[in-house]
């Protein structure tokens, strides 16, 4: 086994591993601290994002985006790549609500921090309006539907410079426009001499060092080959960052043995349960082309909690996502140039059975079921997406929790009435889940958590977390910037108690 | 073309009965995109652990002998219209494990077919790099 020494590792690539490893990178330079960033991922040439659905998904996505919960009923959709989740996430950037950061709370913790470490990202990542023309006919349909019900649909801030509208953000931008941490902090981390080495998948965490496994590129596979040879190394550090995301960072401590000490490891599980909803117009409409998600629609995510978005996404995703098969799911994907899409989020709380595990290799294992508020809270959505989709001109809408999915324009008149027969069926309506949280959360003591509230694992100096895995309940937005600005604050925490922590 | 693998090979003719009958147009598709077909399904599993592989090879034979129950005939001997009704019994199962086991088979059929860009085309889904000036 290799051994080195580094004076920080950071463990991932993404939004907390990427922001923490630019906050500390400039003490390579002013202090010649080694720092090191392992990604379980590869690093993509440009050239190599090429938009393909399989193709792309196979390399840049945990499993090619097909990683399952226990029960087979739910797909986490999770990046593993230079960069993390953010090559394939779409750059919506928003700032949590006031009353989540209440209702979390973690000792220190204000939602006035949060909204101004998260400023320095907003700035950093060009996070902004899209410009009007740019706003796609998928996106106008929505904001018009919701108008005319009385509805507010908002913007989502969005982190793209160049933007052609590809509408592959979440294949990763084939034209480098979304500015994740692939595109900004990581390059910025490496300038200052923060080493960033990919392939390399930490295996455990043994006291002051990680286990990591370099493994080569496949004969068929994407991406740069590693800078370290292939094979186990043993890395020494002084402080280790955990950013490896809300699966990956509790399975990481569970097969180092933290578990009996953090009774809490792997549970406050929570993932924004999401389905996507399709209608047909009867005209082709812009939808393959453009941003893909410009609005939003939240006002009943504290009285229904769920959310509304819109999306569009590709031919095998779309598929999966219809009910049934045959004749009549085909036909909605032959009306592909004519589909308009939302996507449902049900705003879930933590559930003592939702939670983090590993299997007897030491892979993750995630246990989750939808409670029925989650259940109900899909279901509202789908039916309020409905009449979004009729009051938008739609003259089909595919409604999977329906009895019967397909509903024509004859139906619209009596959505509320049909809402009493829809029911979510665990197993046979496709849910995916993208915004996962939880696992590591922040608290008070190993008792109610696994971390303080800046990030440092209880009882064991050193060992820091930043990244979804803290956040001690859901967040019920999109979780990018507030996971930023965690990171941010356990980068500052770091660096305060860097002296000590030699 | 790269030439077929093998996890799936024994169970090959149930799967290209199931195929057809979740996805009606792969019943005209030439031998070259049911080889692309079946390439796809094998890479998508070729990561996964060998425990998930040997679950789709049962779940194939389950539904091939399945049937015998009811029509007294396996799946692939069954016209497309029970085909579609016997599926419709799984997919709609009282439990959760029929549900998700049929769910996981449909979902490596669309991956086969709509993950293949012929297909896509087809449909009229053309996204590309230049997004927008591509229409212009």
């Amino acid at each position: 086994m290799n051994t080195r020494s580094y004076d920080i590792v950071i463990i991932g690539s993404g939004a907390g591993g990427g922001a923490v490893a630019q906050e500390l990178s400039s003490l390579c330079r002013e202090a010649g601290l080694r720092i090191a960033v392992l990604e379980k991922g590869p690093k993509l040439r440009d050239e190599e994002f090429t938009g393909g659905e399989l193709e792309m998904s196979r390399a840049i996505y945990e499993d090619g985006g097909g990683f399952l919960t226990a029960d087979g009923a739910m797909t986490l959709a999770f990046g593993s790549a230079y960069g993390g989740s953010t090559v394939v996430y779409t750059g919506t950037s928003l700032l949590p609500p006031p009353r989540v950061i209440e209702h979390w709370n973690v000792p220190g913790l204000a939602h006035e921090e949060i909204t101004r470490r998260a400023q320095k990202f907003i700035q950093q990542n060009n996070v902004h309006l899209l410009e009007e023309p740019l706003i796609n006919d998928n996106n106008r349909l929505f904001v018009e539907g919701c108008r005319k019900l009385g509805w507010r649909a908002e913007q989502f801030p969005v982190n793209v410079k160049g933007c052609r509208g590809s509408s592959l953000c979440n294949l990763g931008c084939p034209n480098q426009a979304k500015q994740g941490t692939n595109r900004v902090q990581l390059p910025r981390a490496e300038q200052n001499g923060v080493e960033v080495v990919t392939r390399c998948e930490v295996l455990r965490i043994a006291g002051k060092s990680v286990v990591a496994r370099v493994t080569e590129k496949s004969a068929d596979g994407k991406g740069e080959p590693s800078s370290w040879p292939s094979g186990d190394h043993r890395i020494n550090a002084k402080a280790i960052v955990l950013s490896a995301g809300a699966i990956h960072s509790p399975a990481l401590l569970l097969r180092s043995g933290f578990e009996r000490a953090l009774p809490r490891l792997g549970h406050g599980f929570t993932s924004h349960p999401a389905f996507i909803l399709v209608a047909e117009h009867p005209r082709p409409i812009t939808n393959f082309v453009g941003h893909p998600k410009s609005f939003y629609l939240d006002q009943f995510a504290a009285s229904d909690r769920f959310i509304l978005e819109t999306c569009m996404y590709f031919p095998f995703v779309t598929a999966k996502s219809l009910a049934g098969f045959g004749p009549e799911h085909s036909s909605f994907l032959r009306a592909f140039p004519r589909l308009q899409m939302i996507l449902v989020l049900a705003c879930d709380h933590i559930d003592e059975h939702n939670r983090v595990t590993i299997d007897s290799a030491g892979r993750p294992v995630v246990h989750y079921r939808c409670t029925p508020q989650v259940a109900q809270s899909l279901v509202s959505g789908a039916v309020a997406s409905a009449k979004i989709f009729f009051a938008a001109g739609a003259s089909r809408v595919h409604l999977p929790v329906a009895p019967s999915p397909t509903l024509t324009a004859a139906d619209a008149a009596r959505l509320d009435a049909l809402a009493a027969d829809c029911r979510f069926v665990p197993g046979k309506t496709a849910v995916s889940a993208a915004h996962l949280q939880g696992g590591c959360g922040m608290g008070r003591s190993p008792q109610d958590s696994v971390t303080d509230s800046r990030g440092r694992v209880h009882g064991h100096p050193g060992l820091f977390v930043a990244d979804a895995s803290l956040f001690p309940n859901s967040v019920e937005i999109n979780p990018y910037l507030t996971i930023m600005a965690l990171a941010d604050r356990v980068a500052e925490t770091i660096r305060e108690e860097w002296q000590a922590l030699q | 073309m790269a030439a077929p693998l093998t996890s799936l090979e024994p169970v090959f003719p149930v799967l290209r009965a199931f195929v057809s009958t979740i996805v009606p147009e792969a019943t005209i598709l030439d031998e070259e995109r049911w080889v692309e077909l079946r390439r796809l399904i094998d890479l998508a599993l070729r990561d996964r652990p060998a425990s998930l592989r040997r679950r789709v090879r049962l779940a194939l034979h389950f539904i091939q002998w399945l049937p015998l129950l009811r029509y007294a005939r396996p799946f692939t001997a069954l016209d497309p219209a029970r085909r579609a009704r016997f599926l419709s019994f799984l997919e709609n199962s009282p439990l959760q494990t029929v549900r998700s086991g049929f769910f996981g088979l449909r979902t490596l059929a669309l991956l086969g077919y709509y993950g293949q860009p012929q297909a896509a085309a087809e449909i009229g889904y053309a996204a590309t790099a230049r997004g927008w000036d591509a229409l212009r």
